[in-house]
């Protein structure tokens, strides 16, 4: 049966003498034959029937299901050459393709040298400029532009996780026709023809339903398939959008806006109930510009902004705020209008809890105080007459066009949304649909659960999913085309400000991917059908001059300068703030129950990215949950409610019963529970199917972020397996927490996270320091090590971060650090290098909260050092704690060592159980660890060298904007300096010898390199003894 | 005896032999080597059989940790020992009776030592050799663990010196092989007297190789006698050191809780005390099993008692110790540490360690439990667990909460845990049926060296 050019040749010449073997094997015959060199079993080496059946059946279907009337010899020769195929290349048939050296070297490309490309990603529409690394073709890690104004440099989490997307082995990869593999040929003709039987209609039957769209040669597109189908219909739904938010704008400006921030302008900031400072479009700038305004640094102006956050869940915003209020979501809407009284925006008196009130006076005092220099952020989940009122408020500080500018809307054709996709619904019951285009939005799962989308949905003839993967909707269309990943393709998007964004590839396609404007150029029917001559098109449209060289320079950039939308003079409608007023005044109070809340979910937002496993396994900012969502409550709540940490309850909002389970965590307000988006996912992919609780079975169109006189009962069961990687354990909740027992102990006697007030810092800037230990004063037998060249070090400051998480991202995809799944986690053995860690102080029920990174100290005195038997970890002459994964035997001595906890061991084969698509993430710089092996932070060492041997190269020394650890380059808020202490011009030698500079557990003279700047925040004298600053973080409660 | 008598009755307390009385030389050797040399007992089978099962307890376990890795335990961040050191310290821990007896109370001329020294030297060996597996299986690359050892090798790399873990490597190893030669040595006389006696050829050549050519002759004996004093002069210091080696583990660790200086002089008490706890456990039954209270009498027994209760003490000294030092060095981590193991997540832990080390073991004050082998049983079984419980307070307990509060965690072991320290008792015990089935358990030797004692003895006791 094996022809003579197969791999096991020699036993080709035993074909025609094949035994007429039974099932059972001839011991006899198998030692008489002349053994084949290789062979796979005995029964290979007996060559029955059997086995040739198996490899007919293994090897090309077509060999066995050859079409009647093929002569026995024919079938052989099928079998044998199918066998020689087989044997040769594996298990499918290779494209032929010729492999040829560089004859011509392309000029940018030395191997082993990456090179970027300026492109952009898009977040909820928006789009976020980034410089995507690129090695020998492979994109492994996306860095912000430091062109872009919505990044500067800078980047979100989302961003940074994008690049695993691209490689997700979930993502779809074929076109599908009822769940079969299809070609997008076909794909093509039955849309064709659909489409053509529509044009006698004008298209009356076609409804595209996609997200918010602010990509203009899609939104052009758009328009040229209106052309074609003038009754065509364009719905959007976006299941985390900023729905409410752009009514209010729509109400209180008359007509469709963007309403955007200046951070750099304002002084005093007031967030109610919004996380879009720090989480959204345009936050990874706002970020940037509040953490400047709040700088401090001796020898500089002492004056810092203030920021204020009234919210009824801790934000990562209220992080880093003066002053946090935390009330429930009723009260919240009522402290709006008691502001706007206040401040006579609308007339009457404010009437809050006695609480509040100080609270409101002092803020209210503030703003007026800077007035056109204040900024009143008003978060989606206010109710949009909430969110009229501020601006009614903005506008009556003098702040807009200062701190709150308001321009043409980023987005093309805005719409209500909700109302939108209301309509779709019932134009598919009604029977009005025939041609369904879903374009990268999932509605089967997201759409609000009244509308009963998914059973409105089978009433349209032709439906179509375009989408990265395969999910709810995908299941309950006809065809399911592959969307290309946004680095696998051309397109183009706004960002925040307006500013035009183009997004170009960096890798062919990796599955059978086709983009949006692919799609849209087919239902145009438009003669240019390849994305890059879509984009190309509209835009040799649009600029006027010399095109090409536009062209090249935008592409270049990543983006078109001067795009951005300018800010325009528009009042708001005074009639709509009253009107907005006479609403709240007249909202009912919350009754009975808890309060519903839903969010989008800090890490995998609305669900889109639950796919995405450095998303699921980054701890939540705060909770520090991973891999699933929570009914989260506070302990007061839990304690009125009877209910343990991790039980399951039955959650019942509006009728509708959703079971889940119950975490307990401070940063809550009372009678509030918290369910984000996004979980409870059943077709995403097979790490994250079935995690969590689906928020979409409860939320209406009605009610989409808050759902009063919702009850929780207890359901029994076992306990709800979370997993969570800070202070997991014994919450209970009628005692004190385990959380705020280790935040007293680290914010008390440990002073491992120091913050006090800007006052008690003007008066002593040293107010801060440990006066009992100072660093260095330990006896030593031995001089100091004295560094010649660089000494590497990295400063933190905790006043800045606002645990983004951004970071943690960042270095897991430099430094190629594996995922371990919940159960790993669970267990206490997540790898980030990384880690933020979260304290609480103040009162249970209203906390202040702060987070503290924390990478490897890159101890001086290492106490990891020492104790490794086998000198896996040593110091460099650059005084880095340098690990030899190549050497380490596993002991764990050193982690058990670490004071500050920073190494992490791989238990298991972390990186090897890897799906191998992700092998081509992989950073080639960075070793991956094998099984055994510890690893932890190195400052990221492979940029060091690189650096080091550029500016050896080039001769000149090290520069700070040539080398960057991958932590500090994602920082929105430039709370990470690292640099060469040696080194003057390096922002860090300035942080080191700052007053608030100070070592953590210093006491223990392990001198690190790593050193925190202490957390100054600027209260509000008129706000009592909170003025005083540092005494009310030293726990009391 | 008469003088004594002159001076009217003498009140001394009463000390029971350490050989029963009407023992020849020839009763003694009959008695022991009988163990040996007769048909198998039917409980042997059934006894080996229980421990050959646990025994692939660990086949299974170890099999599974090469395959898989040390993420089958439950160790974690920040708890990156757990049940692999805890076992390692407390099997390290129990061989101490054994070089204690054989070497020390040889040196003090203690000569009730000689009835159980064989016994507790064999103890040692077979403890040792489970605490050895331990270091090995728990690295993350076990296949890479030899580069603990200094050999010249092609990376130029020799270990990193400063780091207790090598410590451990030449103290553990210098440990097993000077306690296995000075067994041997021991072994030799009884080696040649089983050769002698032995009836099968099979047997004889089997005794007889190891014997080494032992005729007896005086020359033999000097030698002999020359040998055996150098190795327990050898294997006094051992028997400080290894333990406190081990103890440097975590006194050179700045881990609140490991961080002491107290830990070489209270790790070797407690080594002994365990020693002899566990020598108890396995000599009260045996000695029951083979008939040999006239060997191992009730003088052994209060003896071994009391050696238990004056370690006991001192360990209870190192726990008061401790929790002093945690309030007078005004060292806040300190007073963390002994807060936490008090009122901490691990308290029902801490409170069977004081039940089992401090508060049960107080009974041996009193001679009625210290001459009642249930009762000393009994205690020795709390002490076994007392023990291990300590090494757990020190080792994840410490580790999971110490410095920064965002980084505590907890501690449990998981089935494999426990699979491979069952499994290493059932070593251990497969090595103990093994050894007393083929070697006499009791130096027949030096037992008759005893018997002109115990017939003086037994004379004074028949005298009124």
């Amino acid at each position: 049966m094996d022809s003579d050019h197969g791999v096991k040749g020699k036993c080709g010449a035993e074909a025609s003498r094949r035994p007429e073997a039974g099932a059972l094997l001839d011991l006899e015959m198998l030692r008489q034959k002349r053994s084949p060199e290789l062979w796979r079993s005995l029964e290979d080496l007996a060559e029955t029937p059997e086995f040739e059946d198996m490899l007919h059946r293994e090897f090309p279907r077509h060999a066995s299901e050859w079409p009647e009337g093929v002569s026995r010899r024919g079938f052989l020769q099928l079998a044998s050459a199918s066998l020689a195929l087989a044997g040769l290349t594996g298990c499918t048939k290779q494209p032929i393709e010729k492999i040829v050296p560089y004859v011509k070297k392309p000029e940018e490309i030395i191997p082993g040298r990456p090179l970027f490309y300026a492109t952009a990603l898009t977040h909820e529409g928006y789009a976020t400029g980034v410089l995507a690394e690129s090695h020998m073709g492979r994109p492994t890690k996306l860095e912000g532009n430091p062109d872009h104004p919505a990044s500067l440099g800078a980047t979100d989490i989302f961003t940074q996780a994008a690049v695993l997307t691209l490689y997700d082995p979930a993502r779809s990869q074929a076109v599908t026709q009822a769940g079969r593999p299809s070609t997008w040929e076909a794909f093509v003709a039955v849309l064709n023809a659909a489409l053509s039987a529509q044009e006698a209609l004008g298209g009356a039957g076609i409804r595209l339903l996609t997200g918010m769209v602010a990509s203009p040669t899609l939104a052009a597109q758009i328009l040229e398939a209106r052309t074609r189908f003038p009754n065509l219909k364009w719905h959007r739904w976006d299941a985390a959008g900023r729905h409410q938010g752009r009514a209010a704008a729509q109400s209180a400006f008359g007509r469709p806006v963007e309403v955007r921030y200046d951070l750099a302008k304002a002084d005093v900031v007031l967030s109610i109930e919004s996380d879009a400072l720090t989480q959204g479009p345009g936050s990874v700038r706002y970020q940037r510009d509040l953490a400047a305004k709040r700088r401090v640094r001796a020898g500089q102006p002492q004056e810092m902004s203030r920021l204020y956050c009234v919210e009824s869940l801790a934000t990562n915003t209220s992080t880093i705020a003066d002053h946090r209020l935390q009330i429930p979501p009723a009260e919240v809407e009522g402290f709006v209008l008691a502001l706007a009284q206040t401040l006579q925006v609308v007339p009457g008196a404010p009437s809050v809890p006695a609480a509040t009130g100080a609270w409101l006076q002092a803020v209210a005092g503030d703003l007026q105080a800077a007035a056109g220099r204040s900024l009143v952020v008003a978060g989606e989940v206010l109710s949009p007459a909430a969110q009229v009122l501020v601006h009614g408020i903005n506008q009556h500080l003098g702040n807009l066009g200062t701190t709150v500018l308001v321009t043409e809307p980023v987005e093309a054709e805005p719409v209500d949304q909700v109302a939108s996709l209301r309509e779709l619904v019932e134009d598919l019951k009604a029977g009005r649909v025939e041609i369904l285009l879903t374009l990268g939005v999932n509605p089967v799962y997201t759409a609000p659960a009244d509308l009963d989308f998914t059973a409105a949905l089978g009433k349209a003839h032709l439906r179509i999913h375009h989408g990265l993967y395969e999910d709810e909707t995908s299941g309950h269309c006809h065809w399911h085309v592959p969307a290309a990943h946004e680095l696998e393709s051309w397109s183009d998007a706004r960002a925040f400000d307006g500013t035009v964004s183009l997004i170009q590839p960096l890798i062919e396609p990796l599955f059978d991917g086709h983009s949006a404007h692919e799609l849209l150029a087919l239902v145009a029917k438009s003669p240019v059908t390849a994305g890059y001559d879509v984009v190309r098109a509209h835009w040799q449209k649009q600029l006027s001059g010399d095109f090409e060289a536009q062209w090249r320079e935008a592409l270049l950039a990543g983006l078109l300068p001067g795009t951005g939308l300018a800010p325009a003079a528009l009042p708001v409608d005074a009639a709509a703030v009253q009107q907005a007023a006479g609403t709240l005044a007249a909202a009912k109070p919350a009754g009975d129950g808890v309060t519903l809340c839903f969010r989008p979910d800090p890490t995998i937002w609305d669900g889109s990215l639950a796919s995405n496993v450095w998303l699921q396994e980054l701890p939540k900012p705060i909770s520090k949950l991973t891999w699933d969502n929570a009914v989260i409550v506070a302990p007061a709540t839990a304690v009125k409610l009877g209910l343990g940490q991790q039980e399951r309850i039955e959650l019942e909002a509006g009728g509708r019963k959703l079971a889940a389970a119950v975490w307990i965590m401070p940063g809550v307000a009372a009678d509030t529970a918290i369910l984000h988006l996004g979980y409870g996912r059943t077709r995403s992919g097979e790490r994250s199917d079935g995690r969590g609780f689906n928020a979409y079975a409860l939320r209406t169109s009605q009610a989409l972020w808050t759902v009063s006189g919702a009850a929780i009962r207890k359901a029994g069961g076992d306990l709800y397996p979370f997993a969570c990687t800070q202070n997991h354990h014994a919450l209970r909740a009628s005692d004190t927490s385990e959380p705020l027992e280790a935040s007293r102990e680290a914010m008390g006697p440990r002073k491992i996270l120091r913050t006090g007030s800007v006052i008690e810092y003007r008066k002593d800037p040293t107010f801060l320091q440990d006066k009992h230990h100072k660093e260095g004063e330990a006896p030593s037998m031995y001089p100091p090590h004295e560094y010649k060249g660089h000494a590497w070090g990295m400063a933190i400051d905790l006043g800045a971060c606002t645990g983004c998480s951004s970071c943690v991202v960042a270095c897991q995809a430099e430094n190629n650090i594996p995922v371990v799944g919940p159960e790993q986690v669970r267990r206490g053995r997540e790898m980030h290098w990384l880690r933020i860690d979260r304290y609480y102080a103040g009162e249970v029920d209203n906390p202040t909260l702060h987070n503290q990174p924390v990478p490897c100290m890159q101890c001086e005195n290492a106490p990891c050092e020492v104790v490794c038997p086998v000198a896996a970890t040593t110091h460099s002459d650059e005084g880095l704690n340098d690990m030899s994964y190549n050497r380490c035997v596993g002991t764990r001595y050193c982690a058990n060592n670490c004071p500050y906890k920073v190494r992490r061991f791989n238990f298991f084969r972390f990186s090897e159980r890897e799906s191998p698509l992700y092998r081509m993430l992989y950073n080639p710089d960075v070793t991956v660890r094998m099984r055994g092996v510890m690893e932890k932070c190195t400052y990221c060492v492979q940029r060091i060298e690189q650096a080091k041997i550029d500016a050896k190269v080039e001769e000149h020394a090290i520069t700070p904007d040539r080398l960057k650890t991958a932590c500090q380059q994602a920082c929105p808020t430039q709370a990470i300096a690292f640099g060469d202490l040696n080194d003057e011009q390096w922002d860090v030698t300035r942080w080191k010898s700052d007053p608030l500079n100070y070592s953590l557990l210093e006491e223990l003279n392990t001198r690190p390199r790593t050193t925190y700047l202490a957390k100054l925040r600027n209260p509000n004298e008129a706000l009592g003894d909170l003025a005083t600053g540092g005494k009310e973080e030293h726990g009391h409660s | 005896m008469a003088t004594l008598d002159d001076f009217g009755p003498v009140e001394k307390p009463y000390k029971p032999p350490v050989v029963a009385p009407g023992h020849t030389p020839a009763t003694v050797t009959d008695k022991i080597s009988a163990v040996v040399l007769e048909r198998t007992p039917k409980w042997w089978y059934a006894a080996f059989g229980v421990s050959f099962f646990l025994l692939m307890i660990l086949m299974m376990a170890v099999t599974k940790l090469f395959l898989e890795g040390v993420g089958i335990w439950g160790i974690n961040q920040p708890s990156g020992w757990g049940f692999d050191i805890i076992n390692f310290v407390w099997w390290i821990g129990i061989g101490h009776a054994g070089t204690l007896i054989s070497a020390i109370l040889l040196l003090l001329r203690q000569e009730w030592r000689t009835s159980i020294n064989r016994f507790a030297e064999a103890m040692t060996l077979f403890a040792v050799a489970c605490a050895g597996m331990y270091p090995v299986l728990h690295t993350g690359r076990p296949w890479l663990a030899y580069w603990l050892l200094p050999y010249p090798n092609t990376m130029g790399l020799w270990p990193q010196f400063r780091s207790p873990l090598v410590w451990d490597v030449f103290a553990v190893s210098t440990y097993a092989t000077v306690s296995l030669l000075f067994w041997y040595v021991g072994l030799v006389p009884d080696l040649a007297t089983l050769r002698d006696r032995a009836k099968s050829k099979l047997a004889k050549i089997a005794y007889g190789v190891p014997a080494m050519g032992w005729r007896g002759s005086a020359h033999h004996w000097h030698n002999y006698e020359v040998a055996y004093l150098l190795l327990a002069g050898l294997s006094t210091p051992l028997v400080l050191s290894v333990h406190t080696v081990v103890s440097f583990d975590f006194a050179i660790g700045i881990i609140p809780g490991w961080h002491a200086t107290i830990f070489p002089p209270y790790f070797v008490a407690g080594a002994i005390y365990a020693g002899f706890a566990m020598v108890l456990t396995l000599a009260l039954p045996l000695r029951a099993v083979f008939g040999l209270q006239d060997f191992i009498t009730q003088r052994h027994l209060q003896n071994m008692a009391k050696v238990m209760l004056a370690t006991g003490l001192i360990v209870v000294y190192g726990y008061a110790m401790e929790f002093f030092f945690a309030w007078y060095s005004g060292n806040h981590y300190e007073a963390f540490m002994a807060v936490n193991r008090v009122l901490g997540p691990y308290k029902w832990h801490w409170l069977g360690l004081i039940i089992c080390n401090a508060v049960v073991p107080q009974l041996l004050w009193i001679r009625k439990f210290r001459s009642s082998t249930f009762w000393l049983f009994f205690v020795s079984m709390f002490i076994n667990v007392g023990m291990w419980l300590e090494r757990f307070i020190i080792i994840p307990v410490s580790l999971s909460r110490d410095f920064l509060p965002s980084s505590w965690g907890m501690y449990s072991g998981t089935i494999w845990d426990w699979a491979t320290f069952i499994g290493t008792m059932g070593l251990f015990l497969s090595l103990l049926f093994l050894f007393v089935r083929l070697l006499p358990m009791i130096s027949v030797f030096e037992m008759r060296t005893l018997v002109p004692d115990a017939q003086k003895a037994s004379s004074k006791e028949v005298a009124p």
